[in-house]
C-alpha cells in the first residue's frame, strides 16, 4: 500500500469535523438525490476477511490486491526486516509448490504475482486475464495460506537483500533518504530501512518468520480487492471456497505507536561522497492519515511543493534559479505520523543557497499563507484530477484498498471534492504553522562536502 | 546483419504487413478472440498541412489523453550539438506569445489535468491527460506551441542549467546509467544512436539559442508531427474541432532524412568503466533488426524466453539458481526506427565476478543455439505476450503511446501484425535468430569496475 499518495485520505476524524461545520455541511452529508455508486461492493466473510469487488468489464482482465496488517509497524524489537522477509517469501514456495514452480505457473498464464511489505501494511498483487482466473486464484490462495518458508529460500532471500542494501549505497538519494528517516524517527519502524540491516537480518530466524506470518497473515487482518471483468457474486463464491479454511488469528496484533517527538533544534547531517550533485532532504515528522487536517495539509503542500510546476518550490528553485531538475515536498501520512520532507538535487556548489531558499519558502507560507488564486488553483487540480486516479484497474484497486484499510469510506469519490472545496485560506495558514517547522528540522546533505557551503 | 537500405526494406515489410493482416483476420475468426485488435477502431485522418491525426475512442473511464509527437530525437542530432531535441522539449514549456513561460503546466493543472513530455532516440512526445469534460483545452495549447515558441534567451540559459542538473542526476552520479551510455557509444560507431538522448555534458554547455531555433524550425512542423487522442470522446464531434484548431498551421519543408547507417560489426567490442560504485555491472549488446524486419517476432519471443518473468532463463539461472547476479535480464529494442540492440544486463552479487556473470550469460545464449526451445516454454512466452497485449490496454495513455511508437517507426497499422507474427514463431526460428544475431563477433561487452571510494 502506498503511503505516499499525499492526496488520498479522509478519516473518521474528518467526518467529525464536518459535523461541527454547521447546517450547511450537515446538509451536504444527506444522500444526494442521485447518489454516485460506492467504489466497490463490500462484504465480510465468515472468517472475518473483507472482500471488495468493482466490476469493470471493458477488457477481459482482472486485478487483485490483498492488503494485510503486516507491515514493519508490527515487527518485534530488534527484528528489522522481518515483515519484508515474510512478505517476499510468500511467493518463494508453498507446501505443494517450489518457488520455481510458482514462477513457471504464473508466467505460463502471462500473469504477474508479487508480494511486498510496507511500513503500514503488506500486499500481494495478482494481475491476469479473466480466462485464467481459476488458476490464478488457486495460486493466490496457495501463497497466502500455505507458504513453506523453506530454509534454503530464506538464505537466498537474505543474501539478495544484503546485496541490495549494499548496492543502494551507490545511489546518493537512497543514502540521504535512509539517514533522514533515521534522524526523524529514531528506532521507530518509520526510521529504519524496511529491509533491515546486516545485523538485524542475522538475528531473524525461520521460527520468527513463521510466527510473524501466523500472527499477522490472518483473514480478519486482510482485505481482498478485486477489480475487472468479474461478477461480484461469482467471484465472492470462488474466493469463499478457496479461503474458507483460512483460520482466524489469535494474536493481539500489537504494534509500534507514535514515533518519539523530535528534538527542538535543527539537526544537520553531512555525508561526504564523490558525487557531482548534492542530494538534499529537509523535513521532520508530519501527520497521521486520520488527522482531521489532512485535506487542508494536502492543499497547503500542493501549493508549497507537491504541485509540480504549480508549486512555489519548483517556481523558485527550478524555474527562477535553474538550480535543480527535481524539487518537491511530500507528506507521508500513515497509521502513525509519517514524514514531511523536501527533497532536491543540485550541484554541490549551489547546495547551500538552495537550502536557504527552501527554508525561506517554509517561513513565507507560515508567515503569509497563500493567495486566493493559489487556493483556487490547488482545489481545481485536486478535485478535477480525481478521475485520473481511478482510470485503470490497477489504480482503482489501489485506491479501494487504501480507502478500506484506512477506514475512509467507500463513498470517497463523492466526498473527496467536497472536503477539498471546504478548505479555507485560514485553514491553510493554520496547518502551515502547525505542520511546517523551519526551526526544528532534520537536514541531510549527501555531497562532495568540500564544495558545499551550508547556510548558518 | 541489418544495416541495409531503409527504403528498400520498408517496401518489403509493407507487403509482409498486408499478408500478415490477412493471417491475423483468419486467426481472429478461427480463434474467436474478443476484439483484441485495437487498431480496427483507430480513425486516421491527415490534415491538409500534413498533420496526421489518430483518434481512438475508449469509453471505459471518463478520461482523455491528448498526445502530440514529433518525428525528431537524438537520432536527428549531430556531434557537438547532442541533447538538442531534449533541450527543445524542455523549452516547449517556456513560453509562446500566447502562453507565458511556465504557464503551460499551470493551465493544465488548474483544469485538473496532468502533462509531461519525453524525448527518445527517435521521437519527442508531449501529453496531457484530463477528465473527459475538459480535455479540448489541450488541443489549443498543443496547436499554439507547434509554431509559436519564443525561445527567450534568458529562459534558454536558465533551462540549460536545469538540464545539466538532470544529467547529473540521471547519468553522472548513477554508475549503471553511465555504463549504459558508454556501452551505446561503443556499440554504435556511425549511427547517431551512439549519442545519449540527454546529450554529452560538454555539448550541453555549448548549446545556443540559435541551435534551438534551427532545430525547432526544421522539425516542429505539422507535417512532421502527429496528434493522437485516446479516451472518452466522440470522434465525429472532435475531428472538426481538430481541423479548426490545427488546420491553419502552415506546412513546412520536409525535414532532412537521417542517412547514417551502422555498418555490420566484425568482432567483439569490449570496454570498462571505472567509477565509484559498490558492485560490478555487466551489459552485453548485440545489433539486431527493428520491427520492420521479419525476424522481429522471433527476437521478441526470444526476449521473453530469456527475460520474461522469474521463470525466464536469465533470471532463473543467474539470479535464482547460481546467485551470481542480484538482478539480471535482457531486452529487445524492437520499436526503433533504425536497427538497435538486443541487450543483456546483470548486477554482480558480492563475492562474484563480472567474468563469472558474463560466462553464465554466454552459456544461456549458447544453449539457445544448441538446443531447441521446448514446446511448453515457447507457449509460455507467447502466452505472456498475448496477456501483456491485453493488460497493456487498461491505460489510455499506454494505448496512445503504443500507437505513437508504431506510427513513428513503421506506421501504426504495423501493430496489427504483432500478435499474428508472434503466434507464427516456431522453436526453429528462435534457434536461427540466436545463431544469426547473438554471436561473439556482433557483441559489445561493457563492464563497470567499482573503484575504491575516496570518501565515506
Amino acid at each position: 500500500m502506498s503511503v505516499n499518495d499525499g492526496q488520498m485520505i479522509a478519516s473518521r476524524a474528518a467526518r467529525r469535523m464536518r459535523w461541527v461545520g454547521g447546517w450547511l455541511l450537515v446538509l451536504l452529508l444527506l444522500p444526494p438525490l442521485a447518489a454516485a455508486a460506492p467504489l466497490a461492493e463490500r462484504q465480510v466473510l465468515e472468517n472475518g476477511l473483507t472482500l471488495l469487488v468493482a466490476s469493470r468489464r471493458a477488457l477481459p482482465i482482472v486485478t487483485i490486491n490483498v492488503t494485510v496488517q503486516a507491515g514493519s509497524l508490527w515487527e518485534p524489537e530488534g527484528q528489522a526486516g522481518l515483515a519484508n522477509l515474510a512478505a517476499l517469501l510468500l511467493t518463494r514456495g508453498t507446501m505443494t509448490r517450489t518457488a520455481a514452480q510458482i514462477d513457471e505457473e504464473v508466467d505460463f498464464i502471462g500473469a504477474s504475482l508479487s508480494s511486498s511489505a510496507g511500513r503500514d501494511s503488506s500486499e500481494v498483487d495478482l494481475t491476469l486475464l479473466k480466462k485464467d482466473l481459476p488458476k490464478g486464484l488457486e495460486l493466490l490462495a496457495d501463497v497466502l495460506l500455505h507458504p513453506a518458508f523453506d530454509e534454503a529460500e530464506i538464505g537466498r532471500k537474505v543474501r539478495e537483500i544484503r546485496a541490495a542494501l549494499r548496492k543502494r549505497q551507490e545511489d546518493p538519494g537512497e543514502v540521504a533518504s535512509e539517514a533522514f528517516n533515521e534522524l526523524v524517527f529514531g528506532s521507530h519502524p518509520y526510521g529504519r530501512p524496511l529491509e533491515g540491516t546486516d545485523a538485524s537480518l542475522s538475528a531473524i530466524t525461520r521460527d520468527a518468520i513463521m510466527r510473524f506470518y501466523r500472527d499477522h497473515y490472518t483473514p480478519e487482518r486482510s482485505i481482498i480487492t478485486v477489480v475487472g471483468d468479474v461478477e461480484p457474486k461469482e467471484i465472492a463464491q470462488q474466493l469463499r471456497a478457496l479461503l474458507k479454511s483460512w483460520p482466524k488469528g489469535k494474536s493481539t496484533g500489537e504494534r509500534a505507536g507514535d514515533p518519539k517527538p523530535m528534538q527542538e533544534k535543527p539537526v544537520v547531517k553531512k555525508i561526504d561522497r564523490s558525487v557531482t550533485q548534492a542530494n538534499i532532504f529537509l523535513g521532520h515528522q508530519g501527520i497521521r492519515r486520520d488527522n482531521p487536517d489532512f485535506y487542508a495539509v494536502t492543499v497547503m503542500n500542493y501549493i508549497l511543493g507537491g504541485g509540480g510546476f504549480s508549486s512555489r518550490l519548483v517556481e523558485r528553485i527550478r524555474e527562477e534559479k535553474g538550480w535543480a531538475y527535481d524539487i518537491h515536498s511530500y507528506f507521508y501520512p500513515g497509521l502513525e505520523r509519517g514524514a514531511f520532507q523536501v527533497g532536491l538535487q543540485t550541484k554541490n556548489e549551489t547546495a547551500g543557497a538552495a537550502v536557504g531558499e527552501v527554508l525561506r519558502e517554509l517561513r513565507q507560507i507560515r508567515d503569509q499563507g497563500v493567495t486566493d488564486q493559489e487556493l483556487a488553483d490547488a482545489k481545481a487540480y485536486l478535485t478535477g484530477s480525481f478521475p485520473l486516479r481511478l482510470d485503470t484497474n490497477r489504480k482503482l484497486a489501489g485506491l479501494i484498498s487504501t480507502v478500506e484499510y484506512y477506514k475512509i469510506g467507500l463513498d470517497y469519490a463523492d466526498r473527496y471534492p467536497k472536503l477539498i472545496e471546504a478548505v479555507t485560506k485560514e485553514e491553510v495558514l493554520r496547518v502551515a504553522r502547525a505542520y511546517l517547522w523551519p526551526d526544528r528540522y532534520v537536514l541531510v546533505v549527501v555531497a562532495d562536502q568540500a564544495k558545499v557551503a551550508l547556510p548558518e | 546483419m541489418v544495416a541495409g537500405a531503409m527504403r528498400h526494406r520498408m517496401q518489403d515489410v509493407m507487403r509482409r504487413t498486408i499478408a500478415a493482416a490477412w493471417v491475423m483476420l483468419f486467426l481472429v475468426l478461427a480463434q474467436g478472440i474478443a476484439d483484441a485488435q485495437v487498431t480496427t477502431r483507430v480513425k486516421e485522418s491527415i490534415l491538409d498541412n500534413g498533420l496526421k491525426v489518430l483518434l481512438l475512442e475508449e469509453h471505459k473511464a471518463p478520461v482523455v489523453t491528448v498526445n502530440v509527437w514529433y518525428r525528431v530525437g537524438a537520432r536527428n542530432e549531430q556531434p557537438g550539438t547532442t541533447g538538442l531535441s531534449h533541450f527543445l522539449e524542455h523549452m516547449m514549456f517556456k513560453g509562446t506569445s500566447k502562453v507565458g513561460p511556465g504557464q503551460f503546466s499551470k493551465i493544465v493543472q488548474k483544469n485538473g489535468g496532468r502533462d509531461n513530455a519525453f524525448t527518445s532516440d527517435d521521437f519527442t512526445g508531449y501529453f496531457e491527460t484530463f477528465a473527459s469534460d475538459r480535455f479540448e483545452l489541450a488541443l489549443e495549447l498543443e496547436a499554439d506551441r507547434i509554431r509559436g515558441l519564443l525561445l527567450d534567451p534568458k529562459e534558454v540559459e536558465s533551462e540549460k542549467k536545469v538540464i545539466m542538473e538532470e544529467r547529473r542526476t540521471r547519468t553522472e552520479d548513477d554508475p549503471v546509467s553511465a555504463l549504459r551510455e558508454v556501452m551505446e557509444a561503443v556499440a554504435f560507431q556511425v549511427h547517431p544512436y551512439r549519442q545519449p538522448v540527454i546529450g554529452w555534458m560538454s555539448d550541453l554547455e555549448g548549446l545556443r539559442r540559435e541551435d534551438l531555433v534551427r532545430h525547432y524550425n526544421t522539425y516542429y512542423l505539422p507535417n512532421n508531427a502527429m496528434l493522437i487522442v485516446v479516451g472518452d470522446f466522440k470522434s465525429d464531434e472532435l475531428l472538426p474541432k481538430i481541423q479548426r484548431v490545427f488546420g491553419a498551421i502552415p506546412r513546412g519543408p520536409e525535414p532532412p532524412k537521417v542517412r547514417a547507417e551502422e555498418p555490420e560489426q566484425h568482432g567483439e567490442r569490449r570496454l570498462v568503466l571505472k567509477k565509484v560504485a559498490e558492485l560490478p555491472f555487466v551489459f552485453m549488446g548485440y545489433h539486431v533488426p527493428d520491427l520492420k524486419h521479419p525476424d522481429n517476432f522471433a527476437l521478441e519471443v526470444l526476449a521473453y524466453i530469456l527475460s520474461g518473468g522469474k521463470s525466464a532463463r536469465v533470471y532463473k539461472s543467474l539470479v535464482y539458481e547460481k546467485q551470481l547476479a542480484l538482478f539480471a535480464g535482457g531486452g529487445y529494442d524492437r520499436e526503433s526506427i533504425d536497427p538497435n540492440l538486443f541487450s543483456f544486463y546483470a548486477s554482480v552479487m558480492p563475492g562474484k565476478t563480472a567474468e563469472e556473470v558474463e560466462r553464465a550469460m554466454t552459456a544461456e545464449i549458447e544453449r539457445l543455439k544448441s538446443d531447441l526451445i521446448p514446446n511448453r516454454e515457447l507457449e509460455k512466452a507467447k502466452n505472456q505476450i498475448e496477456a501483456g497485449f491485453l493488460l497493456g490496454q487498461d491505460s489510455v495513455f499506454n494505448l496512445a503511446r503504443q500507437l505513437a511508437e508504431y506510427e513513428i517507426v513503421a506506421g501504426w497499422r504495423t501493430w496489427e501484425a504483432y500478435l499474428p507474427g508472434i503466434r507464427a514463431v516456431k522453436a526453429e526460428d528462435l534457434q536461427r535468430v540466436a545463431k544469426t544475431y547473438l554471436t561473439p563477433d556482433n557483441q559489445t561487452v561493457a563492464v563497470l569496475i567499482p573503484t575504491k571510494k575516496e570518501k565515506r
